[in-house]
């Protein structure tokens, strides 16, 4: 077995691992290593041939390979290494993290610090259940874009499309121009889960039909897959049988939604929220375990790419003040809650007595569609400031900005709240 | 004989909803977009909508079997269905450098189609 | 390669089939197992409880009875030989009432009458301790020691995989269209690949095993499909439960087991309803609902939040309800081994010597191999493996190095060994059972593409010939616009 001691190991080199990589390269620790399973660096960017990404970061319209070489470039003119190939199989609380690959064999790797940027995965049928058969056919919007983007192969030529994730929406356009015909596209809840650009360019744009308030409640064919049962629901989400039609079909694609993929966090005792299914985290990015930090989709599913790039440069700072034993923790915490109408706020607390806190974004969804919104924060109650967004939408995050100065003015203040509230008349 | 329409913008991630009004091709009114590229944007989507087009181009010796391309510049709506034919018969040998042309001025729209990554040549064992 | 005369056929490479092979296989006998599907093990192999029961259960007056028990004891010794899968864990039938009471002390009776061991009521408190997620309203329990869980499929493929090493011939995608026959005496199969010359044939042929007698005439044997639904979980780290669980019975069914699987996984089924379609292997809302409010009455706790996975199975119920193994009346050389359901997968062993008998009673000659292999190589299985020894195998072959499927740490060099060792894996699926890549949480999101492409290279197929599991399941249609060149556009 091969050991190793690093500064700081990144586990994961898609957006979140390079950035967070870089920038600990940038705050002076260089002796940082990326370690990724696939044969390429990236995550699932190579495979989102669209544009759409880095028009926040780059302010510029790029797709997902040109983002991401933005970033592979990057790590390479620094010089950080990179395993490929490598998967990790154990990460402990004591930071030792054990991987292994075809070239080297079994590593363990001693870590002054470790970042989680494994990114997550998508929901299966399986998760959900439907009834019906369990023929080929039926994948995840994701694999079936690995398939069409990267190996070149059509997974089949009726297609289906369960949930109005961005995934999904944008799979719909590309199996339309590779020649097949898409049917459909069953959206459980009343509005759409994925950015409404996708669904103009991706659905609009080629007459496909997006069903609102639909969903699949039966898979049918032993083989391959035959058709579908679609049915509509009501407003508790209940199939209305007389509803229920079939459509043929040899291909259903689900995008369902994303599961943060933390199951090399549990193994290193890192406690996860039910919400978000990522770790509780402090504005640092650091876990309930110290020196392991966790950023990207691992932490909580993003919307846009340009927030993980974000949110990754703050993890991959402050895990390198921890390796400079430049900050510790203070013992005393300011709790984020997530009030009316918002899902969750991203970091969990507030508790570093590190020296600057100039990017402290605050990360949130709304739970439900509000128009012309009031985003209202209080300190124990008592507010703080307030700004106006034309609509909150539960499918696009919201960043709001937490000013150094702001926080400095927080003595004993013990919980910050956040309300996302539509403006009175609407 | 005067339309109204709502548009949702797609010029970035916001997705502004904005209400056109219009008589044939003429422009009557604009309202509901928070900054200028939602105008243009609203303009051309009732006039003539056009889109940037991400595909992937067929590689010979590359280490993948496919290269990701887009065009250039936006190119009309109406013809990515014969851009798409175009460039699926183009076969193009690795390496390939990230913004390499593959496809010049496709359909005489201005465009070019790009390699949106670089490609290395597959490494024979 | 194969030849055309056999001393034995065996059709259907189910648990029954396989066992039958593994027995028969020990004798100087040439024996060949017919399989219509890709695989081994896809019918109700793949599909059910996967508990070797104790036997309790069954009626002492019934096959079903006198082979459960004896089964169970075969299992404990065959499972060690070729190093399949197992766990004693033990099943407990729970009573949640005082009239319960009653039912258990009859099953106990009739556990001990069929010889079972170790047979005793246990009290709520000791329910409480060794389950602490069951039903606070629990009052007794019937507790059975040796039962046990086991991995069906891969009980059926070792047995048929230490048939091979021990000179049997496996043909897999050949189906039997018929029985030939000449003055009363069995002489041959037709197949899809061809004819077979044989003088005796075994009816292993699971659902289909009435189709199958009729061809010899044999008209008693009505299969009347009965379908199971189940969900299963990834692995219950948070929801632990110990033994296997099983509410009072009704008179047809067991009712809604609670069980961990070898893999660690949280099992919760099946349903037990009549279906018209040999073919119909889809859940239902119902039975999924029906399933789930069983399982919580045992475990009021539980939720659905880490399903991965619903599934159904048939049982090849026969009509009598009762196990179908006799000699056929209609002609010679014909053994019926129908109706295998539940403890179908208990009494293989057991199956595979009494149809061993009855040929034998036909006049077929056993006499034992001198040179018998007794045990199969365990295969390797990195997700059971410790890191230390994970690091032992990769520097002995680089191809352990390479994972494949994450989400059970499956690596490229046992995915290689699945597909080129005996009874290779030709399917998706088959890999996934020999190998439990695709098995996890992710259900192959991750290592889908992956295995196809290391099938379709070992192979030397195209990837769009590579199959989930049987008949036209393919897994991606054809490649795209750009790499079929002009061809598919000029179609479009």
């Amino acid at each position: 077995m091969l050991k190793v001691k690093k500064d700081v190991v990144v586990i994961g080199g898609g957006p979140a691992g390079l950035a967070a990589a870089a920038e600990v390269y940038d705050n002076g620790v260089e002796d940082v290593i990326i370690l990724e399973r696939d044969f390429e660096l990236g995550g699932i960017l190579p495979q989102c041939i669209h544009n759409g990404f880095g028009l926040h970061y780059f302010k510029e319209e790029l797709t997902g390979p040109e983002y991401s070489q933005r970033f592979e470039n990057d790590v390479e003119e620094r010089d950080i290494e990179v395993k490929l190939d490598t998967m990790v199989l154990d990460v402990t609380p004591d930071r030792k993290v054990y991987a292994m690959n075809q070239e080297e064999g079994f590593l363990e790797i001693e870590a002054g610090a470790v970042i989680l940027a494994m990114g997550c995965r998508e929901r299966t049928a399986g998760a959900l259940g439907i009834p019906g058969t369990r023929p080929a056919g039926v994948l995840t919007a994701g694999t079936a874009q690995r398939f069409t983007n990267i190996e070149g192969y059509v997974p089949g030529e009726e297609v289906v499309i369960l949930g109005s994730g961005d995934i999904g929406l944008i799979m719909a356009r590309r199996m339309r121009l590779e020649g097949a015909d898409v049917k459909a596209v069953c959206e459980i809840l009343p509005y759409t889960g994925g950015l409404t650009r996708n669904v103009v360019q991706c659905l609009e744009d080629y007459d496909i039909p997006l069903l609102l308030n639909h969903t699949v409640t039966k898979i049918i064919g032993n083989d391959r897959l035959e058709a579908v049962e679609i049915t509509e629901v009501d407003e508790n989400m209940k199939p209305k049988p007389e509803t229920s039609k079939i459509i043929k079909a040899d291909t259903l694609l689900l995008s369902v939604g994303l599961i943060p993929e933390n199951e090399l966090s549990k193994k290193a005792d890192v406690v996860l929220d039910d919400t978000t299914g990522g770790p509780f985290v402090n504005e640092g990015r650091e876990t309930n375990i110290e020196g392991i930090f966790a950023c990207g989709n691992v932490l909580h599913v993003h919307d846009l790419v340009d927030w993980v790039t974000q949110e990754s440069q703050i993890a991959g700072n402050w895990a390198a003040k921890y390796v400079k034993g430049e900050y510790k923790r203070t013992g005393s915490k300011i709790k984020m809650k997530a009030g009316e109408n918002v899902s969750y706020v991203i970091p969990h607390t507030i508790e570093l007595d590190g020296s600057d806190r100039n990017r402290m974004p605050l990360y949130m969804r709304v739970s439900t569609p509000l128009m012309a919104v009031d985003i209202n924060l209080y300190a124990d109650g008592e507010k703080l400031y307030s700004f106006s967004e034309p609509f909150a939408k539960p499918g696009e995050m919201i960043t709001v900005p937490l000013a150094q100065k702001t926080l400095d003015d927080l003595d004993d203040v013990k919980e910050i709240r956040v309300d996302i509230i539509e403006k009175e008349g609407q | 004989m005067k339309e109204t329409k709502t548009l949702t913008c797609v010029a970035c991630p916001k997705g502004c909803e904005v209400t056109v009004e219009f008589e044939g091709n003429e422009i009557l009114n604009i309202d509901g977009h928070a900054c200028p590229q939602g105008q243009t944007y609203a303009e051309e989507e009732i006039v003539a909508p056009t889109r940037i087009l991400p595909t992937t181009v067929r590689v010979k010796g590359g280490a993948l079997p496919l290269c990701p391309v887009k065009t250039s510049k936006q190119i009309p709506l109406e013809i990515i269905h014969d851009a798409m034919e175009i460039i699926g018969q183009k076969e193009v040998e690795a390496p390939i450098e990230i913004g390499q042309v593959i496809v010049e001025n496709i359909l005489d729209t201005g465009a070019d189609v790009v390699a949106t990554r670089d490609l290395p040549r597959k490494i024979e064992v | 390669m194969s030849q055309n005369k056999y001393d034995v056929i065996i059709v259907g490479g189910g648990i029954s089939g396989c066992a039958v092979a593994w027995k028969l296989a020990r004798y100087n006998l040439d024996v060949l197992l017919l399989e219509k599907d890709p695989d081994v093990a896809t019918g109700t192999t793949k599909a059910n409880t996967a508990i070797i029961h104790a036997g309790y259960n069954a009626d002492p007056e019934k096959q079903k009875g006198r082979l459960n028990n004896k089964g169970n004891i075969q299992i404990k010794q065959i499972v060690k030989d070729l190093n399949i899968p197992f766990e004693e864990i033990g099943s407990l039938v729970v009573g949640m009432e005082g009239d319960d009471l009653s039912v258990l002390d009859e099953l106990l009776e009739k556990g001990k009458r069929n010889g079972v061991e170790g047979l005793e009521i246990v009290d709520r408190e000791w329910l409480l301790r060794e389950e602490p997620h069951i039903n606070k309203d629990v009052v007794a329990a019937l507790w059975a020691p040796t039962a046990g869980i086991i991995t069906p499929w891969e009980f059926a493929l070792a047995m048929a995989q230490n048939a091979v090493a021990n000179g049997a011939e496996i043909q897999l995608e050949t189906e039997v269209l018929d029985v030939y026959t000449e003055n009363g005496k069995v002489t041959g199969v037709k197949t899809n690949k061809g004819d077979y010359q044989t003088d005796y044939v075994v009816n292993a042929a699971g659902l289909y095993a009435d189709d199958l007698a009729k061809m010899v005439g044999v008209e008693k044997i009505e299969i009347h499909p009965r379908k199971g639904e189940y969900y299963i979980y990834d692995h219950a780290k948070d929801f632990e439960i110990n033994h296997v669980l099983f509410p009072i019975p009704t008179k047809i069914s067991k009712g809604i087991v609670c069980t961990p699987t070898v893999e660690d996984n949280l099992l919760i089924g099946p349903t037990s309803d009549f279906v018209d379609s040999k073919e119909d292997l889809a859940t239902t809302r119902e039975g999924l609902d029906h399933v789930f409010e069983g399982a919580q009455k045992m475990f009021p706790d539980l939720t659905l939040q880490d399903s991965i996975r619903v599934f159904a199975g048939l049982r090849a119920a026969d009509k009598t309800e009762d196990f179908v193994i006799e000699a056929a009346d209609t002609v010679d050389g014909f053994v019926n081994v129908a109706g295998i359901q539940s403890p179908g997968l208990s009494s293989a062993p057991a199956i595979a010597d009494l149809t061993a008998e009855i040929l034998e009673d036909l006049g077929l000659t056993l006499e034992e191999k001198k040179d018998v292999i007794e045990t199969r190589e365990e295969p390797v299985r990195f997700y059971e493996m410790s890191n230390e020894e994970r690091a032992e195998y990769v520097e002995d072959n680089k191809e352990y190095g390479k994972i494949i499927c994450r989400c059970e740490t499956v690596s490229y060099k046992e995915i290689l060994d699945a597909i080129h060792g005996p009874v290779g894996a030709r399917t998706v699926n088959a890999v996934k059972r020999r190998t439990r890549a695709g098995a996890g949480r992710c259900q192959g999101g991750f290592c889908g593409p992956r295995v196809t492409q290391i099938l379709a290279d070992e192979l030397g197929i195209d990837t769009t010939e590579v199959r989930l599991e049987k008949n036209n399941s393919k897994i991606v249609e054809h490649k795209i616009k750009g790499l079929l060149g002009s061809k598919v556009i000029d179609n479009a």
